[in-house]
């Protein structure tokens, strides 16, 4: 990147599975007006706005003109990121390159979704393609569910290894205010939820939530002043891999696009040893089998060893890295604003604004975004400026 | 332009520019080996509609004046502290001050046509058949513009002329409690 | 800002309907043609950009249809849900930010969808949309609103309709060359006051791709480089009754922001060719005056005039405009595409001589609420 680029600030809403209290743009202005506080910036400072969410679960087109009362775009440059269950991270990363263009100084990343107001399954059956897909794709959950018999099958992992990823978070998310699920749950209560699609059980899976989040961009020299400790973008990469859902069916290989997208990720931050020179994940773990096989590809660990790694207690609070203190998707996904909660929760805990969830010592996050056709984004923020 | 092989389309030009007789050889000879297997095949389409329902969320705000109109046949408006704006529908914050708003405004019923445009295109969406008219109006006591529909003596119909708001008789709690507004 | 430029510029014959494509089809053939253009290889585009929208597209994760098509595999991408000039705005950051070259390419099938009950999907779901306002219909309230302010008049309007028209005559791409007279326009169906059947756009299907490229890339390429001397975008307020319909005071501050950068103090006379988005004939002279060409309530004289004719001082939409092809999200990317042709000398039967700066310009939601201008220049 050209200009180095910094987080100062971050908002986010209470979210809830639902907000009548609100309407779509009244619940941005909620997380924009937080984000604000956040760093002691108003509007006006705000040079630029990048917004995201998935259309079909709200049906507005045109949501960054829609917008502007809420998100603060009046006479301001806004455009839209959508890129499914990505989005949230693929706002934070064009927010970031607003900034390191050397174009504008301060940027309003904001990701938002309202998922009550629809149907969420019958709105995500149609990002699959109409002529070869969508007869046979019936939502997120069966694609995630052949991943996870498919690895269950390889490694032995079991529902109980899994659960443990859902216990975690759970727990995690009784330390953060805003997070919609926030009661604790047990191994038993997982193991005994209903069974939706084999493997995948009601709590092995993320909720629906109304929600959204902002986070301030700032470029360096400009975020010094507005915040002591910025959270820096060391790097970015993205991978959007597959077109078609039979084209992901090498489940040996894991989860591709995360594999190829942190490689470059961490070759740009200088990253060898993920577990050891990271200090804190936050990453898009939409189903427990995720926290167990996705950790392999980012390499915390080796093929196979997932389940050992999160029953070892390496990804509690405490742990050689722990994974998402704020209780991560499992505990709430507005989708517009999940993988951007990841990106801004990341940030807080640099910035060491993390409360009761705050890992001591952070000096290096990472943020992961997931979606698509098995789509991953991976950001690496530093207390370090890069 | 390449001339055509036989029995198959001509190929389509190019962006820009001009092309050297090279580049467009080559191109029949892939056109020739593509042939065979594109006769007698159709171009089929498939049929498909997005059936997602929605129920979206009003607000605190937008509820309170849906149900003005629905329980008082009332027009409710806020103003900006800051600016000192009146909008109607009232907003919970103001877009170009970004402060919340919480001094609501009774206004009135009756207000100034500042645009219209009187559409003769049928079209399922339309609340009513035409030729009816869409209109900003701007309403006694508001400083910006409520859009709503004309259906009446379309041909008085100019910018400035005074409109008066005509209620349903049975009302929901809807933009569309107010029918339609009607030339004074 | 940096230097960069474009190397690259392709578009599809935009047509009311092309049944043998899909959308990977026509964003293939743009991404391929593209780099044919540029002489550049798959491996020299370091980042894609894609551009499409989810109701045009029938599909949540519109973007998922063509990533690959865009030669994406094992890059980073984004993509942008809006027009094509906003989605080559983050295309430029983004090499302003480090990458060598970013393709962006968008696409739209008109006709594959109902496109009414698309743009009455902008429009607020609790106020406005149950009236069944649409883009042709709030587009009206937008004219009328002009006409009324100004005393500019449907012939003035209709003007516009037959110069584009006559100039897509020589734009191989276009999808409506047609010969027109004032009496042809003010005679045509009326859609809904003033505007009538041929102040209309047409719905097209079509795709348009530009590579964006660093100093160093734009080495490498083999197209005499396009520089992008400035650019900017502004929005301004969501609800048609908050707005001044006539005073397209976004497009004002995004134009003085892109001419600031660009150095340009006295547009009219260091413009040589505009290619902006009239996707009703009523928009020309209204986006002309905003951008400040000529003074508010003007616009209607600079055909008559011979400004901004064929022959004139600054040609507008020597391709035909928006007017001529309108595919939705690739219209602005193709002004783009029509200035850079024109920079490069390479515009055929269209060229505007000797045209050494050009503007393009798009928009996004209802009756332009939101404006990017860009600023492009054939000299470094």
């Amino acid at each position: 990147m050209a200009r180095k680029v910094a987080i100062v600030g971050t908002g986010q809403t209470d979210h809830r599975s639902h907000r009548p209290d609100v309407n779509g743009r009244e619940l941005i202005y909620e997380a924009v007006t937080r984000a604000l506080e956040d760093c002691e910036l108003a509007i006006r400072d705000i040079d630029a706005i990048v917004i995201g969410n998935m259309d079909h679960f709200e049906s507005i087109n045109s949501v960054d003109t829609w917008s502007v009362e809420g998100s603060g775009a009046f006479m301001k440059p806004i455009l839209k990121v959508t890129t499914g269950g990505t989005t949230g991270t693929s706002v934070a990363i064009a927010a970031a390159y607003h900034v390191a263009s050397g174009l504008f100084d301060r940027v309003l990343a904001v990701g938002w979704e309202k998922n009550s107001e629809s149907d969420t399954t019958a709105a995500i059956v149609t990002c699959s393609d109409p002529i070869w897909d969508r007869f046979s794709y019936s939502g997120a959950i069966p694609s995630l569910a052949t991943e996870a018999s498919a690895y269950m099958e390889k490694t032995g992992a079991t529902q109980e290894d899994a659960a443990r990823v859902a216990v975690r978070d759970r727990n995690h998310a009784v330390n953060n205010p805003y997070a919609h699920l926030r009661k604790s749950i047990t191994l038993e209560d997982v193991m005994e939820s209903p069974m939706l699609a084999y493997p995948i059980k009601l709590l092995d899976v993320c909720p629906r939530t109304d929600g959204a989040c902002a986070v301030v961009f700032s470029a360096d020299g400009v975020a010094q002043k507005i915040c002591p400790r910025p959270a820096w973008i060391k790097s970015c990469a993205v991978r959007h891999t597959y077109t078609w859902f039979g084209d992901s069916s090498d489940y040996n290989a894991g989860l591709v696009s995360l594999q190829r997208a942190a490689r470059e990720a961490y070759a740009r931050a200088g990253i060898a040893r993920p577990a050891e020179d990271l200090d804190v994940a936050e990453l898009y773990l939409p189903y427990t089998y995720a926290g167990l096989k996705w950790i392999e590809d980012l390499g915390f660990c080796g093929p196979g060893e997932g389940p050992r790694f999160v029953r070892d207690g390496h990804t509690d609070m405490g742990g050689k890295i722990p994974v998402n203190p704020s209780g991560g998707v499992i505990s709430t996904n507005c989708i517009g604003a999940t993988a951007l909660l990841r990106v801004a929760e990341a940030a807080t805990q640099i910035m060491g604004k993390g409360g009761k969830r705050q890992v001591p010592d952070v000096k290096n996050a990472l943020a992961t975004g997931f979606g698509g056709c098995f789509w991953s984004d991976v950001v690496i923020l530093s207390a370090d400026r890069p | 332009m390449p001339p055509s092989v036989e029995g198959f389309p001509r190929e389509k030009p190019f962006c820009c520019g001009s092309r050297g007789e090279g580049k467009t050889s080559i191109t029949l000879v892939e056109v020739r080996i593509m042939a065979a297997w594109l006769e007698g095949v159709e171009g089929l389409t498939l049929k498909g509609q997005i059936r997602v329902p929605y129920t979206w969320w009003v607000g605190e705000v937008g509820s309170r004046f849906l149900m003005a109109l629905r329980d008082e046949c009332k027009i409710l408006g806020n103003r900006c502290k800051v600016c000192n704006t009146v909008y109607v529908p009232p907003r919970k914050n103001c877009g170009r001050c970004f402060v919340n708003i919480d001094a609501w405004v009774e206004l009135g019923r009756e207000g100034v046509v500042t645009a219209h445009t009187i559409v003769r295109f049928e079209y399922p969406l339309q609340p009513v058949k035409p030729p009816f008219a869409y209109a900003v109006i701007k309403l006694d006591g508001a400083d910006v513009g409520l859009v709503h529909i004309v259906k009446k003596d379309l041909e008085r119909l100019r910018n400035g002329v005074r409109v008066r708001a005509v209620f349903k008789e049975q009302r929901t709690g809807h933009i569309l409690d107010i029918d339609s507004f009607q030339i004074v | 800002m940096d230097k960069i430029a474009i190397v690259g510029v392709a578009q599809t014959q935009y047509e009311r309907r092309k049944k043998d494509e899909t959308f990977y089809d026509l964003v293939y053939e743009v991404t391929s043609k593209a780099l044919e253009d540029a002489g550049l290889a798959l491996e020299d585009i370091d980042n894609v950009i894609t551009v499409s929208n989810d109701f045009l597209d029938g599909r949540t994760i519109s973007s998922m249809a063509v990533g690959e098509a865009a030669g994406a595999y094992d890059k980073n991408i984004s993509t942008v849900e809006g027009d094509g000039t906003f989605g080559a705005f983050y295309g430029a950051m983004r090499v302003l930010g480090g990458f060598r070259s970013t393709l962006v390419v968008a696409h739209s099938k008109g006709s594959e969808g109902d496109i009414r009950c698309i743009t009455n999907g902008m429009f607020d779901p609790i106020y406005q949309r149950c009236l069944g306002l649409e883009a042709v219909s709030a587009s009206a309230l937008q004219a009328n609103a002009y006409m009324d302010r100004y005393g500019v008049t449907e012939t003035d309007f209709a003007r516009v309709s037959v110069k584009n028209h006559g100039n897509a005559k020589n734009n191989p791409f276009a999808q409506l060359p047609l010969d027109l007279t004032v009496d042809d326009v003010m005679g045509s169906q009326k859609i809904a006051d003033p505007i009538k059947r041929l102040d209309c756009s047409p719905v097209s299907d079509g795709a348009a791709a530009v590579i964006i490229a660093s100093e160093g890339m734009a080495k490498k390429a083999r197209t005499k480089p396009v520089w992008i001397r400035g650019v900017a975008h502004c929005a301004e307020e969501y609800f048609l009754g908050d707005r001044d319909l006539a005073d397209p005071k976004s497009l004002r501050a995004a134009a003085q922001k892109a001419f600031r950068m660009a150095g340009i103090e006295r547009p009219l006379e260091q413009v040589d060719v505009v290619e902006l988005y009239d996707a009703f004939s009523y928009m020309e002279p209204l986006w002309l005056e905003a951008m400040g060409f000529c003074d508010p309530g003007e616009g209607g004289t600079l055909i008559e005039k011979g400004v901004t004719t064929m022959a004139g001082k600054m040609p507008v939409n020597p391709s035909g405009g928006v007017l001529s092809a309108h595919a939705l999200l690739v219209a602005g990317l193709a002004r783009i595409a029509e200035a850079v042709l024109q920079l490069r000398g390479d515009a055929g039967a269209r060229q505007v001589q000797g045209a050494r700066t050009a503007l393009a310009h798009g928009i996004n939601g209802p009756c332009g609420q939101s404006h990017c201008v860009w600023i492009l220049s054939g000299e470094k």
